[in-house]
C-alpha cells in the first residue's frame, strides 16, 4: 500500500491554558476527500493550520506528502493548496492580478484565466479585493488554493457563509477535484457536507477525534435508531422516558428531550400514552432519520450548531 | 527565490502607486519641501539651489524609512501574511519586496526633483550625478531596512508608529536636512556624527554642491551598506507572519546591531575625522556664493 497523503500521529496543541489539541492522530490517503467534522473551538482550524504549516504543535507528528512541514516547508508548500478560514489580502490587490501573482510563486501552476472562469470571476477580474463580496472573496480564496494545482488541498470551512446556491457550485467543484485525483481536507460543521462529499470523516471535539470512518459506518454506529426530539410543558419525571417501548437512549438538551428509538411508531403511541396519563402537555415533536448529528450527539452530548 | 521577490516587489509597487498616502508622503510632500526650501531659505537664489537640492535628496531617500516597511506590520496585522505563508516564500523574499520597491519608488521623485532644480529654479550645475546616484541606491536601501528593523522588532502598528517618529525626528532634525548642522551648539553638532542620515545628508550635499568625488563618498556608502547587510539579516531572522506572535523583549536587542556601523564611525570621526570641519566649512561656501550672486529678481529681466 502507497503511503498517506497525510499522517497525522499524537498531536497536541496549547494555548496558553487551552488545550486546543489532546492527541489527534488520523490518516488521509491518495485520492481521497476526507473531512474533519466538529463544532466551533473543537480544534479543527488548529489541526489544518499545523499540516499547512502556518502553526507548530507541541507533541505529535505530522507528515504532509511524506515531508515534515516544519523541516521541508518549502517543498510542501509547492505541492499542496490550501485555502485558510478567512483570507485576508491587500485591499488594492485586483482579482486577476492576485491569481497570477501567486502563480508566478509556485514551479507549476494551472492558468489564471481557467481559474476564474470556474469559479465565476471573470466579470470581477478587475475589481479590487476590498470591492469584492463575501462569496467572491471566498471564491478567490479557494481560486488561490488551486492556483499551484496541488497533490493535496486544505480547505477550512470552505462554504462557511454562503448562499446554497453557491454552495452547491463549490460541492461541484471539490466532486471534480475528486476526479481528478486530488486528496483533500476539509473542516466544515456541516453535517449534510460531510455526509454528502465525505469518503470518512472524523468527528472532533474539544481537541480529540471523538470516532472516525466512512458516513456511512459512522452512521452505522448509532445503532440504527430514529432520534425523536420532544418538547413538553412541563419537564418530565426522571427516567420516566426512558423506559418507553423502543427507547435505546434519552438525554435532555436545553428543554428538549432527544430519544433514540429502534421502534419510532411504538414509541410515539407510548409516549402520547403516557403524557395523557401525567397530564403533560407535547409542545413539539419531530422525528429524524439516523445521521452524522446522531453520532455527534451520541459521542459528545452536543449538537453541531447551536 | 529571486523570481518570487521579484513578482512579489512589482506587487508592492503597485499597490504604492495605488495608495494616496503613499504618493503624499514620498512624492507630493518632498516636493513640497523642495519648493519651501528653494523660495525661502534661498529667496530664489539659483547658487544655493544645489545644497538645497543636496538636503532634498537626502529627505526623499529617508523617506525609505517609512514606506514599505510599515506595510509589512500591517500585513501582519491584518493576516495577509499569513496568506502569503502558504505559498513557498521564505522571510528573505518579503523582507527584499519592501526594499527594492522602496529602491524603485525613490528614483521618479529623485529624478523630478533634478529636473524641477534644473529647469525651474535654473540650478547652474548637475553635481556628480554618479555619486549622487550611488548614494540614493545605497540610501534608499539602507533606510527601508532600517525601517524593517522596526517593524521586526514591535509588535503593532500603534508602536512601530511611535518608534519611527523618535527616529523621525533625529534624522529630520539632527541630520542637517532641516537644520543646517553649521547652526547647532557643538555638543549637538557632536551627536549628529552618530546618525546615519547625518552621512547620507552630507553626502549628498556634498555631490551636488562641489562635485564630491566617488573617493570621498565611499566612506558613507561602506557604513550604509554594512548597515544594510546587517538589518536585513536581523529583520530575517526577528520575521514573523502571524499577528499573535509577539517578539520577547530581548530579541528586541537585536536592532542595536544595526547601528553598530554608524557608532563605529561617528567614534572615528568624533576623535580622528574632519567631518564636523567639512560641515561647516560647506556650509560657509554656501553662504559666500550666495552672498556673491546677483538678486533673482535682477535675474528674470
Ligand atoms: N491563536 C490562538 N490563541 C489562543 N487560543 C486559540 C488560538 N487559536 C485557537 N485558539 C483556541 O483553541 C481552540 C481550538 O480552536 P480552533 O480554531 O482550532 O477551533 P475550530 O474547530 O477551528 O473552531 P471553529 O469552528 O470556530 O473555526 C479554541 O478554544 C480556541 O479558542
Ligand atoms: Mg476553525
Amino acid at each position: 500500500m502507497t503511503e498517506p497523503v497525510i499522517q497525522v500521529e499524537g498531536l497536541y496543541k496549547n494555548y496558553g491554558a487551552v488545550e486546543a489539541l489532546r492527541g489527534v492522530s488520523f490518516e488521509v490517503h491518495e485520492g481521497e476527500l476526507f473531512g474533519l467534522l466538529g463544532p466551533n473551538g473543537a480544534g479543527k482550524t488548529t489541526t489544518i493550520e499545523i499540516l499547512e504549516g502556518l502553526r507548530t504543535q507541541d507533541r505529535g507528528s505530522v507528515r504532509v506528502c511524506g515531508l515534515d512541514p516544519q523541516k521541508n516547508p518549502v517543498e510542501m508548500k509547492h505541492v499542496v493548496g490550501a485555502a485558510l478560514q478567512s483570507t485576508s489580502l491587500p485591499d488594492k490587490m485586483r482579482v486577476e492580478e492576485t491569481l497570477e501573482m501567486f502563480a508566478h510563486f509556485y514551479r507549476d501552476h494551472r492558468d489564471p484565466k481557467e481559474l476564474l472562469k470556474r469559479f465565476q470571476l471573470e466579470e470581477k477580474r478587475n475589481a479590487f479585493y476590498n470591492q469584492l463580496s463575501g462569496g467572491q472573496k471566498q471564491r478567490l480564496a479557494l481560486a488561490l488554493a488551486l492556483v499551484n494545482n496541488p497533490r493535496m488541498i486544505f480547505l477550512d470551512e470552505p462554504t462557511a457563509g454562503l448562499d446554497p446556491q453557491v454552495r452547491r457550485e463549490i460541492y461541484d467543484t471539490l466532486e471534480e477535484l475528486k476526479k481528478e485525483k486530488k486528496t483533500i481536507l476539509l473542516t466544515t460543521h456541516y453535517i449534510e457536507e460531510a455526509e454528502r462529499l465525505c469518503d470518512r470523516v472524523a468527528v472532533v471535539d474539544y481537541g480529540r477525534v471523538m470516532a472516525l470512518g466512512t458516513p456511512r459506518e459512522l452512521k452505522q454506529r448509532s445503532a440504527g435508531t430514529t432520534r425523536i426530539e420532544v418538547r413538553l410543558s412541563q419537564p418530565s419525571a426522571d427516567g420516566a422516558l426512558n423506559h418507553l417501548d423502543g427507547v435505546t437512549d434519552c438525554r435532555k438538551l436545553e428543554e428538549t428531550y432527544l430519544l433514540h428509538s429502534s421502534k419510532p411508531t411504538q414509541t410515539i403511541v407510548a409516549l402520547v400514552k403516557h403524557l395523557e396519563a401525567q397530564g403533560v402537555e407535547l409542545q413539539g415533536l419531530e422525528m429524524f432519520s439516523p445521521s452524522l448529528e446522531d453520532v455527534f450527539l451520541e459521542l459528545t452530548g452536543r449538537r453541531l450548531r447551536e | 527565490m529571486v523570481n518570487q521577490t521579484w513578482t512579489l516587489s512589482m506587487m508592492r509597487i503597485k499597490l504604492a502607486l495605488r495608495s494616496r498616502t503613499f504618493l503624499f508622503f514620498s512624492m507630493a510632500m518632498p516636493l513640497g519641501f523642495l519648493f519651501g526650501y528653494v523660495i525661502f531659505f534661498g529667496r530664489g537664489n539659483a547658487m544655493a539651489v544645489p545644497y538645497l537640492l543636496g538636503a532634498i535628496l537626502a529627505l526623499s531617500v529617508m523617506g525609505a524609512f517609512w514606506g514599505l516597511s510599515m506595510q509589512l506590520v500591517m500585513f501582519r496585522e491584518q493576516g495577509i501574511l499569513r496568506r502569503f505563508h502558504l505559498a513557498p516564500i521564505g522571510p528573505g523574499a518579503m523582507l527584499a519586496s519592501s526594499i527594492i520597491s522602496n529602491y524603485f519608488l525613490v528614483f521618479p521623485t529623485v529624478i523630478l526633483e533634478f529636473l524641477i532644480c534644473r529647469f525651474v529654479f535654473h540650478m547652474p550645475t548637475w553635481g556628480n550625478l554618479w555619486a549622487v546616484f550611488l548614494l540614493v541606491s545605497i540610501g534608499a536601501a539602507t533606510f527601508s531596512a532600517m525601517g524593517l528593523i522596526v517593524a521586526s522588532v514591535t509588535n503593532d502598528m500603534q508602536e512601530t508608529t511611535v518608534i519611527n517618529n523618535i527616529i523621525w525626528s533625529l534624522f529630520l532634525f539632527l541630520s542637517g536636512v532641516t537644520i543646517p548642522v553649521a547652526f547647532m551648539p557643538g555638543w549637538v553638532q557632536k551627536v549628529t556624527l552618530f546618525l546615519p542620515a547625518t552621512y547620507l545628508a552630507t553626502g549628498l550635499e556634498g555631490a551636488m554642491l562641489h562635485a564630491a568625488s566617488f573617493s570621498e563618498v565611499l566612506e558613507v556608502t561602506v557604513a550604509l551598506a554594512v548597515s544594510l547587510i546587517v538589518a536585513f539579516e536581523v529583520s530575517r531572522r526577528l520575521f514573523r507572519w502571524e499577528p499573535e506572535e509577539k517578539i520577547r523583549g530581548k530579541a528586541k536587542l537585536w536592532a542595536i546591531a544595526a547601528l553598530i556601523p554608524f557608532l563605529l564611525l561617528g567614534g572615528w570621526e568624533l576623535t580622528r575625522g574632519h567631518l564636523l570641519q567639512e560641515i561647516n566649512h560647506q556650509f560657509q561656501i554656501i553662504n559666500q556664493r550666495a552672498a556673491a550672486a546677483p538678486h533673482p529678481t535682477a535675474n528674470r529681466r
